[in-house]
């Protein structure tokens, strides 16, 4: 209880808004799948799943500083619990993927076939 | 006291443990210190399922052909519907979870009590869901072909407004009378049940397939977005490589795709689904903890805020499986 009792209710409800609209502006970006988003790729990936990773973060950005109440607490906390992952996660999917599609390109460019 | 309590009890000791350099008492910085690792976690297995999803991302079965049941709806083609539901459920039940923290820190027993009381039914709720969704899962609703290379071979037929759609194993498949029987316990060679056999045989797909001029083979292959249809001619080629008669999902193989997709989806929503069953375990007894007054005599509910932590990580978790799943 390092900070005030007053009550957040109304900050609680305005998070839950937001997470509920970013919510349904995924599904209906996942069932409408518009063509110009669908068929235009960034680095490997057509824009909207970039589109959704990047919503996926900040519904993630939400739930940590509002609900998990990381934006109350100290900067040496939330610093100390934030910065391990954003650099771990970070680096391991960065290495990940890139394997993931070199042995891609291996499959689908040298004489070893995936035979299925 | 100072055991439970966050910093009133902090005195300015700096050596006797009376000092909280983090501002959080031991118990919820340790909380956090468990989200921490228990994030790293998930965030290999979900890296794990992107390097394989890389790796055979011209194969990779598409999620919205998946998972497109929805409860009472049967043959609707639903994607998306029920895990935008199973999530709401899930962020619902977070709200609930922090009204009751918030609730605490103003001491309210019975506004605290609610709150969580309605935080497990979200979680059962959500528990149920999941359970539905692997049932869908696992029993599958078209069947599928597997190659002697390990390839999935899928059925479809022009549809009226000339697109492709599925075709189940059973609309199609010849029946050819056959001596083969389930071997069960009761009446095998050894003490132990045999896998239990498909509807059909291989011969009767292919010879079905061979009756019906309609039905094409589909295979595993992306272009433009779409699975390859094989012309006619081709399908016939193709369908003597058969192999396994596939039936919904298991660990082995399933009727999706790829073998890994299933055994992710299995081991990642089930690590999260184990999560979240934990997580109502542990509401449940600082719920009861609440209604008996426990911490109403301790002055102090942050044990709930402690458990919230825990329940919004599982959220959390969530937000991101929702994401590789099923949208990306």
């Amino acid at each position: 209880m390092a900070h005030t009792h007053e009550s957040n209710t109304k900050r609680i409800w305005t998070v839950f808004g937001l997470l509920s609209v970013i919510t349904i502006v995924e599904v209906a970006l996942g069932i409408v799948k518009p063509d110009f988003l669908f068929k235009t790729d960034l680095f490997k990936m057509h824009l909207l799943n970039w589109i959704f990773i990047i919503l996926t973060v900040v519904k993630a950005y939400y739930i940590m500083w509002a609900f998990m109440h990381l934006e109350g607490e100290k900067a040496n906390l939330r610093w100390s619990i934030v910065a391990p992952l954003v650099f771990l996660i970070i680096y391991l999917v960065f290495i990940l993927l890139i394997e993931g599609n070199y042995v891609f390109d291996v499959f689908q460019g040298s004489q070893y076939k995936w035979i299925f | 006291m100072a055991a439970t309590v966050t910093s009133s009890a902090t005195t300015g000791k700096t050596w006797d443990g009376g000092n909280e350099p983090m501002g959080a008492s031991y118990g919820k910085m340790m909380m956090w210190f468990f989200i921490v690792s228990d994030a790293l976690t998930f965030s290999g297995f979900l890296a794990a399922y992107g390097f394989s999803r890389f790796k055979f991302i011209e194969t990779w079965p598409i999620a919205d052909e998946v998972f497109n049941h929805f409860p009472f709806m049967h043959g609707v083609d639903a994607p998306m519907y029920y895990v935008a539901f199973m999530t709401f459920i899930l962020i619902f039940s977070s709200v609930t979870m922090v009204l009751a923290v918030d609730a605490g820190h103003q001491l309210k027993k019975t506004k605290v009590a609610v709150y969580m009381a309605l935080t497990i039914v979200g979680g059962f709720i959500f528990l149920g869901s999941q359970a539905w969704e692997w049932k869908n899962f696992i029993k599958g609703e078209y069947g599928a072909i597997e190659t002697k290379g390990g390839a999935i071979l899928q059925f479809v037929k022009q549809g009226e407004n000339g697109s492709y759609e599925r075709v189940k194993l059973a609309d199609f498949a010849a029946h050819i009378e056959t001596d083969r029987i389930n071997n069960t316990r009761s009446h095998g060679i050894w003490f132990e049940d045999a896998a239990a056999l498909p509807s059909f045989t291989v011969e009767e797909v292919a010879k079905g397939l061979e009756a019906h001029p309609e039905v094409l083979i589909r295979t595993e292959v992306i272009k433009d977005k779409h699975k390859t249809v094989l012309s006619r001619e081709e399908s016939l080629v193709r369908i003597k490589d058969a192999q396994y008669v596939v039936e919904g999902a298991n660990l082995i193989r399933n009727e999706y795709g790829h073998k890994l997709f299933a055994n992710f989806f299995f081991f990642i929503t089930g690590f999260h689904g184990f999560h979240v069953f934990s997580g109502v375990m542990i509401n449940i007894i600082i719920f009861l903890n609440v209604l008996l007054g426990t911490y109403e005599r301790r002055k102090s509910y942050e044990m709930v805020e402690k458990v919230g932590l825990y329940w919004h990580f599982v959220d959390l978790v969530w937000v991101f499986v929702f994401t590789f799943f099923y949208l990306v």
